[in-house]
């Protein structure tokens, strides 16, 4: 019973993922860059009032799902438009994980996420810890881009 | 050889973007010659300061930017008589962008009664020299012998969303070490900022 139980809790989370979204400060999103995992990470910068990010955003969904790739939409919003964000991923049907980074202190960050990175966004980073090879989009991009991107790391 | 391979599949992605050169700090800044919301063209040789000017790439739409109006507004009564007046240049393409057009930089210039020139880089000729990607993007000049010299390129301070919480307000640190006579300790910044539209 409890095994039963604990089966269908698992299922609802799995079910109401893909509207939550974690709030985090920069020292989480570091680990995740760092992380040593099996998987290509695809991560993306955003946030709600940035039209050209909501443009490219279907893109990454569909990487996600064409490829054996983790996504992950970090939010830029402030904190106190954590309600926005939520919505718009709950209206999305967002099935990448999605992040708010509430960290303001810009500075203190943006070179340690990509160097070449001038902090405008969209921008998107693409990352196998396992080679330490990376691809950084520093603007707006398109499907064919990331495909293209991606092509370099799963089909060597 | 599979280092080599990867590496040209690097750069062919590399590729894909536009190169971002522009000024580094130290670097002589151009003159440029562009129309402000008043109607009259605005020029860096005649409009800057005794010291130099505080050329600041900034547009309407973009959520930062009308954050730090206030603050540049500060700016401006703050050190436009210590020789370093704002310039401000809206960058974006107008038709990428049609809330950063001229007619609709004149309103928001008269809504919240800017005390700089805010001047338009329509050919966006200006923009890509500088090497500004940004919104809003700061490059202090420094005035020598009527040269003007890159000082500080980046951001206005550490905190957009809330000015009341700034602990380094990297630009005026600037500004104030040139007026000192002595160096600039942090010449480069770098903050979350919308993505200059090209056309």
């Amino acid at each position: 019973m409890t095994r039963i139980i604990t089966f269908l809790c698992f299922l609802i989370s799995f079910a109401s993922y893909s509207q939550q979204v974690e709030v985090v400060k920069f020292d989480k999103l570091e680990s995740l860059l760092k992380a040593e995992k099996e998987k290509v990470t695809v991560i993306n910068f955003w946030a709600t009032w940035c039209a050209p990010c909501i443009k490219e955003m279907p893109y990454f969904e569909e990487i996600r799902s064409e490829y054996d790739v983790d996504v992950v939409l970090v939010s830029l919003d402030f904190i106190e438009k954590l309600d926005k964000v939520k919505a718009f991923a709950e209206k999305k049907n967002l099935k990448s994980r999605v992040l708010l980074l509430d960290d303001v202190d810009y500075n203190s960050w943006i070179d340690k996420v990509e160097p070449r990175w001038s902090g405008a966004i969209p921008a998107t980073l693409i990352l196998d810890n396992r080679s330490k090879e990376r691809v950084f989009i520093g603007q707006e991009t398109s499907k064919e881009e990331l495909v293209k991107s991606l092509n370099k790391f799963i089909n060597p | 050889m599979k280092t080599l391979v990867l590496s040209l599949g690097l750069l062919t992605v590399f590729s894909f973007s536009p190169v971002m050169n522009g000024y580094e700090v130290g670097d002589e800044a151009r003159d440029f010659n562009l129309k402000n919301v008043d109607g009259k063209n605005i020029s860096l040789k005649k409009n800057s300061g005794e010291n130099g000017a505080i050329v600041i790439f900034t547009c309407n739409t973009c959520p930062y930017s009308v954050l730090y109006e206030d603050r540049i507004i500060a700016l401006q009564e703050k050190y436009e008589e210590k020789g370093f007046p704002v310039i401000a240049i809206q960058p974006n393409d107008s038709k990428k962008s049609p809330g950063d057009s001229f007619e609709k930089m004149q309103q928001r210039a008269e809504e919240k009664g800017f005390n700089f020139p805010y001047v338009i880089d329509e050919t966006q000729e200006i923009t890509t020299t500088y090497g500004a990607t940004n919104t809003p993007h700061v490059y202090l000049l420094n005035k020598k012998e009527d040269k003007f010299y890159v000082a500080y390129i980046g951001a206005i301070d550490n905190n957009s969303r809330n000015a009341s919480k700034v602990t380094e307000k990297y630009l005026e640190n600037a500004v104030d070490a040139l007026l000192k006579g002595e160096k600039v300790q942090n010449t480069k910044t770098k903050a979350i900022g919308c993505t200059i539209k090209f056309k």
